[in-house]
């Protein structure tokens, strides 16, 4: 191979401080866990703990997104697809087979990133509003087809039967804490995956792919591959987390765990947050789901108006007055983040 | 002489009733740097996207270093040590100078620490050292054809194609940049370039092919294709032959 520039020894003070940057960004994240950790010690109403795991589970699939929507660049707006592949594989697996939710999780996960790399095999061809619209009108397809599949309970939807509080069945009755720590550790362990891609070379190609496929080809990145394996990944995240909501309500149907509504609140926190960051969805899912949680509840009843309203308005101002998301409020985070 | 480099057979490229390439022969030496010149219309740009994996030729193959790469695509041929840069400049803009070049670096060099250092020592080499934290959208319109070129010599490549990384820039900066491209050649790195301006082109360049309408019509040493007759006729029109 042709030698091309003479690789001269570089000052290693960048090298160290780029690495003391990501394991300062790695430390901030286990100390926040940790903070997150004692909240059900502090706040022991039960309310405003399933509050706390519902901002918990969106922290995390919004993260998931991320990986495919931030990263990648490739929006998705049918991420609910994957979310009801895990729900309804982890609670149809239980009741049909009496196998552990355990193993449903796990199946819906693979299951959804099979079913990302064959959708994805037609879809990646097709790039930007396009790739968009696909995703809808599929996640769309894939909720009429569940409405209408009576073994998985069709538009009833299916009702996890109750079992003593155990591990094995994934069920603690009125205890939240099992259920709140599990979904920390998903944040977390998103959190810690998408770091870990950024600091990769996935992470290096993807970004260039989002910013200019043309010229990360011709850098030797494949376009296709990045989308498909970021596709993937994403999906897989997004099935497990499903299958942990349907274990944590215990009630699934289509509407809940598949409408259109529950993708744009995967991608909402992120848009919010800042798009392609490490801590934009976590930001945003902090302010965005406690908000919708308290608007439902007070204001709006039973009717899904408000909350909508509400995060339209903060989708719009954001994009108006910080397109990039509120963590580049952070200025010096934000350079953290691009070096 | 050893085999050529770059081996052109018989490539033509059609688009619709458009034959931009017709029935192209050429070899490219390892150490040359060819100049690609040409009136607009000529087919450079085909020719140089047929030679980077970015257009599929109608007919015709393309070897590189005696394998057929033809059926490549454009991340291959980067891979096999083909690199480009783009006429209209092409910069990852969310990410910083420095993270640009670890793309490219990243083909040869899996682990990204070692991409970094080398993304560096590419950085130095072209002298955009003291902008490698800037943002990439920051830069100026010269600092962005350095730091594609940059990007594309991180891949190691044997052959660089450089798409009209002089025009534009001012006198003294193009002479910075066909200075830069001599020390690249210096290093072993086979050079292909498309290029308008002849005061520049023609003394950097060891040989130069000139197409108009899809074709050959010279080749040889930058003095013999600027007396050649066929030349000044496809740039001056026929009258000016007298």
């Amino acid at each position: 191979m042709t030698e091309v520039p003479p690789l001269a020894h570089m000052p290693g003070a960048r090298h160290d401080d780029y690495d003391a940057g990501r394991r300062r960004q790695f430390a901030v994240a286990l100390m926040l866990a940790a903070a997150v950790g004692t909240l059900p010690f502090v706040v022991t109403d039960v309310y405003a703990q399933n509050v706390f795991i519902l901002t918990l589970t969106y922290v995390a699939l919004s993260q998931s997104w991320n990986i495919l929507g931030g990263y990648c660049g490739q929006v998705s707006l049918g991420h609910a697809i994957y979310f009801g592949i895990g729900a309804y594989s982890t609670v149809l697996i239980y009741m049909k087979f009496g196998v552990t939710p355990w193993v449903g999780m796990a199946a819906g996960g693979i299951l959804a990133a099979v079913i990302a790399l064959i959708l994805g095999y037609p879809c990646f061809r097709i790039a930007g509003h396009y790739y968009t619209i696909a995703t809808i009108v599929i996640a769309e397809a894939a909720l009429l087809l569940v409405l209408n599949w009576e073994w998985a309970g069709a538009a009833l939807g299916l009702q996890i039967p109750y079992a003593p509080d155990s591990w094995r069945t994934f069920q603690f009755g009125r205890n939240k804490l099992p259920y709140f720590y599990f979904a920390l550790g998903l944040a977390l362990l998103t959190w810690i995956l998408c770091w870990v891609i950024q600091g990769s070379r996935w992470g290096f190609w993807w970004r260039a792919v989002k910013d200019d496929a043309l010229a990360a080809q011709s850098l030797g990145v494949s376009a296709f591959r990045s989308k498909m394996s970021a596709s993937a990944i994403s999906a897989c995240l997004t099935a497990v987390i499903g299958g942990f909501y349907a274990l944590y309500v215990s009630y699934i149907d289509p509407g809940s765990v598949m409408s259109f509504e529950l993708s744009m609140l995967i991608s909402l926190p992120a848009v919010l947050g800042g798009i392609g960051t490490l801590w934009g969805p976590a930001l945003g899912a902090a302010i965005l789901i406690p908000l919708s949680e308290i608007t439902r509840s007070y204001i709006s009843g039973s009717g899904r108006g408000i909350p909508l309203i509400v995060y339209g308005t903060l989708i719009v101002l954001v994009a108006l007055a910080r397109p990039q998301g509120l963590v580049s409020l952070w200025p010096t985070r934000q350079r953290q983040m691009r070096s | 002489m050893t085999a050529p480099l770059l081996r052109i057979r018989n490539v033509t490229c059609r688009f619709g009733g458009l034959i931009a390439n017709n029935d192209l022969t050429l070899d490219v030496a390892a150490g040359e740097i060819v100049g690609l010149i040409g009136p607009n219309g000529a087919g450079k740009s085909t020719l140089f996207g047929v030679i980077a994996g970015a257009i599929r030729a109608t007919e015709g193959a393309v070897m590189f270093e005696g394998r057929d790469v033809t059926a490549q695509d454009a991340a291959a041929r980067c891979v096999s040590g083909i690199a480009r840069t783009f006429q209209v400049v092409r910069s990852f803009d969310s990410m910083s100078v420095l993270d640009n070049v670890v793309v490219g670096a990243l083909v040869r060099e899996p682990a990204t620490r070692a991409a970094r250092r080398k993304a560096h020592a590419v950085l130095e080499f072209v002298g955009l050292a003291a902008r490698a934290e800037a943002a990439a959208v920051d830069l100026t319109p010269p600092e962005k054809r350095r730091l594609e070129l940059a990007r594309a010599l991180a891949t190691d490549p044997k052959l660089l194609l450089l798409d009209e990384v002089l025009t534009g820039l001012t006198p003294a900066e193009a002479q910075q940049g066909a200075e830069l491209i001599r020390s690249i050649r210096a290093q072993g790195v086979t050079v292909v370039l498309v290029e308008h301006v002849m005061e520049i082109v023609m003394p950097l360049v060891d040989r130069a092919i000139v197409l108009d309408l899809g074709r050959i019509i010279a080749t040889g040493s930058p003095a013999d294709v600027a007396a050649h007759p066929a030349v000044i006729a496809a740039y001056f029109g026929e009258r000016r032959r007298a």
